[in-house]
């Protein structure tokens, strides 16, 4: 069991199908699996232990990917955002490796080091010899390690191993499912995990990807029409910014009309901005994924049906399911649980658990999983009636105010409907009296008012009164880290500072 | 022994599969020939070359054993002496 073998089998299914196409030049499967194999044995022979990447999204990504493992390494790419600081001491936990390098990039390479330059990297694989590998079958080998963003501390190595990758595409897709048209727009980084399971989708669906290195919605709105892109994936700032590209430039949405399907993730998505997608792309298929890196992606999905469904319903409930991250996969179990562990019934939030095949849940080589392969995600949620799961935080951002628990995300979804108020974020904050208090950063509209006041009124009036806030700051944006993640810390130290 | 992993490729034709689910023990022939990682070519049973189709999972009734297709081949799989059936996958929306 080894990832290789879905690029193996697309180069043996649709050896000539174009698999990939980079700033404007394409590659097909066969020379995909011919550059992966021709990776693996460089790989071999400096017997290196890791296989690291540091730059943007290129046709490198599949080849590093794939060829580390035919060679039997993790694969470990590195956010190439950090600074030097931070990725040596990462540089340091995978010693000895092979490096592969953007051009921005210094180096950072110590002497028993293998370092290239990804164009180097690249004209290496499509002109050595022809070369034949066997690779190992072994299910529990290390396909991928990523480095968590270490907003909490030290980044931690989270683990996953061949055996899960392969369960989650085998669970998730369908060999050669794409048809010979279908391209796929992949703008997210290759560092994260959603850009690695968009490689692995992609090859085993025998879809064309598209990248995009770097987001730009101008960008992304013309590789659209000029690739007759079908589907793509975006974050919920990208969306918005796309949105937003579209209202202000002369671009016409018929330039865009092959696209047919919108997955979004990695991220809460505002209910207004979806509300607002589905009316200006009404024949898009719309999905919301929500995974993490420990569960190998994707695991639970809310589809386009879902959506529809939601979107033109009058039901309050039913509506309400534009902000749920839908239902589970069929190979996956899940649970809410409260802290003692305890499973938890509809509209009780808790803790989101799982279990399954694609869950590795292990950082560092430690096993966060329990005694009964249950993974704690860390994320707070709660289940409906009909079992779809709603995204209230992560369990450490529960406000706890007097031992009431209160989810950030109840309050933030109530102000993000209200039109003088752009953006929003509840943290809690120290206080004597209740051991924490509600603080909320606000974004106003752009040419609107409101008042501290007003916002108190307005929580009074449709929530409990223990979720008015003790403080208000009003700011021009929220900080966000590049994949669309709130930095909820950043906002609390606002919070702090104040306190002094 | 069978295992979650391990390639077996036919006797009788091109195919080749991988293992997803397995007891020990378990006996699979492709064009009823046994299957193996380096097989001796042999021949076929006639009765038993239906074929089998790169990226189908194939299973046994109880879904006690599953094995991947990763390469298409004239003959078809049978575990112990019944043949394999495709599995239905459930079609999800792409999420990646």
């Amino acid at each position: 069991m080894n990832i290789a073998l879905f690029l193996q089998m697309a180069a043996e299914a649709c050896g000539d199908r174009c698999a990939l196409a980079h700033d404007g030049t394409h590659y097909t499967y066969a020379e995909l699996y011919e550059a992966a194999k021709r990776a693996a044995c460089r790989f071999s022979k400096v017997q290196c232990e890791y296989v690291t990447l540091i730059d943007e999204s290129s046709p490198a990504v599949p080849i590093a990917l794939m060829g580390a493992a035919m060679a039997g390494v993790p694969y470990v790419p590195i956010n190439y955002r950090l600074s030097e600081e931070q990725i040596i001491p990462l540089l340091e936990r995978i010693d000895p490796a092979y490096l592969i390098l953007g051009p921005k990039e210094s180096d950072h390479s110590p002497d028993h080091w293998v370092t290239q330059s990804t164009s180097e990297f690249m004209n290496d694989v499509f002109s050595d010899d022809e070369m034949e590998v066997s690779w190992n079958e072994d299910p529990s080998a290390v396909a991928v390690q990523l480095f968590t963003s270490g907003t909490t501390g030290t980044p931690k190595a989270a683990i996953l191993r061949h055996e899960h990758l392969v369960s989650y595409i085998l669970g998730s897709v369908e060999f050669m499912g794409a048809h010979e048209e279908e391209a796929t727009l992949v703008s997210v980084p290759p560092y994260h995990i959603a850009g690695i399971s968009a490689v692995m989708s992609s090859i085993y669906a025998c879809r064309k990807i598209v990248q995009l290195p770097t987001f730009n919605p101008f960008e992304w709105l013309s590789l659209c029409a000029q690739e007759s892109v079908t589907s793509a994936f975006v974050v919920p700032t990208m969306l918005t910014r796309i949105i937003d590209e579209l209202e202000a430039s002369d671009i016409e949405l018929s330039s865009i009309s092959s696209l047919q399907s919108i997955a979004y993730g990695g991220g809460k998505m505002p209910v207004p901005v979806i509300e607002q997608a589905l009316k200006l792309f009404p024949n898009v298929n719309f999905t919301n994924a929500y995974g993490l890196t420990e569960t190998s992606s994707t695991i639970t999905l809310l589809g386009p049906e879902d959506h529809r469904t939601a979107a033109d319903n009058d039901d309050v409930a039913v509506h309400a399911r534009l902000g749920s991250v839908g239902k589970p996969l069929p190979s996956l179990e899940l649970e809410i649980r409260d802290e003692h562990g305890e499973p938890l019934g509809p509209w009780d939030a808790g803790e989101i658990y799982v279990r399954g095949p694609q869950v590795s849940g292990e950082y560092d080589g430690r096993s966060a999983l329990d005694d009964d392969g249950w993974f704690p995600t860390r994320d707070a949620g709660y289940l409906d009636d009909h079992g779809y799961l709603y995204l209230s935080g992560r369990a450490d951002d529960v406000i706890v105010r007097g031992g009431e628990n209160m989810s950030p995300g109840e309050i933030e979804d109530l102000l993000h409907r209200h039109p003088a108020i752009t953006d929003a974020a509840a943290v809690g904050m120290p206080s004597e009296e209740w051991g924490e208090v509600v603080a909320l950063a606000i974004v106003k509209t752009e040419g609107q008012e409101i008042t501290e006041q007003e916002i108190c009124d307005h929580i009074r009036e449709h929530l409990r009164s223990s979720r008015v806030p003790e403080v208000v700051h009003f700011t021009p944006e929220l900080p966000y880290n590049e994949t669309g993640k709130l930095l909820r810390r950043v906002v609390s130290e606002w919070f702090r500072i104040k306190d002094d | 022994m069978l295992k979650p992993g391990l390639r077996l490729k036919s006797a009788v034709c091109e195919a080749e599969i991988m293992v997803i689910k397995a007891n020990d023990g378990d006996d699979l022939t492709c064009g009823g020939v046994a299957m193996a990682e380096a097989p001796e070519s042999a021949d076929a049973n006639p009765d038993q070359m239906n074929g089998c189709v790169i990226g189908k999972r194939y299973v046994n009734e109880a879904e006690t054993v599953e094995v991947l297709c990763v390469k298409s081949g004239d003959g078809s799989i049978y575990y112990n002496g019944d043949e394999l059936m495709t599995k239905d996958t459930k079609k999800l929306p792409s999420s990646d």
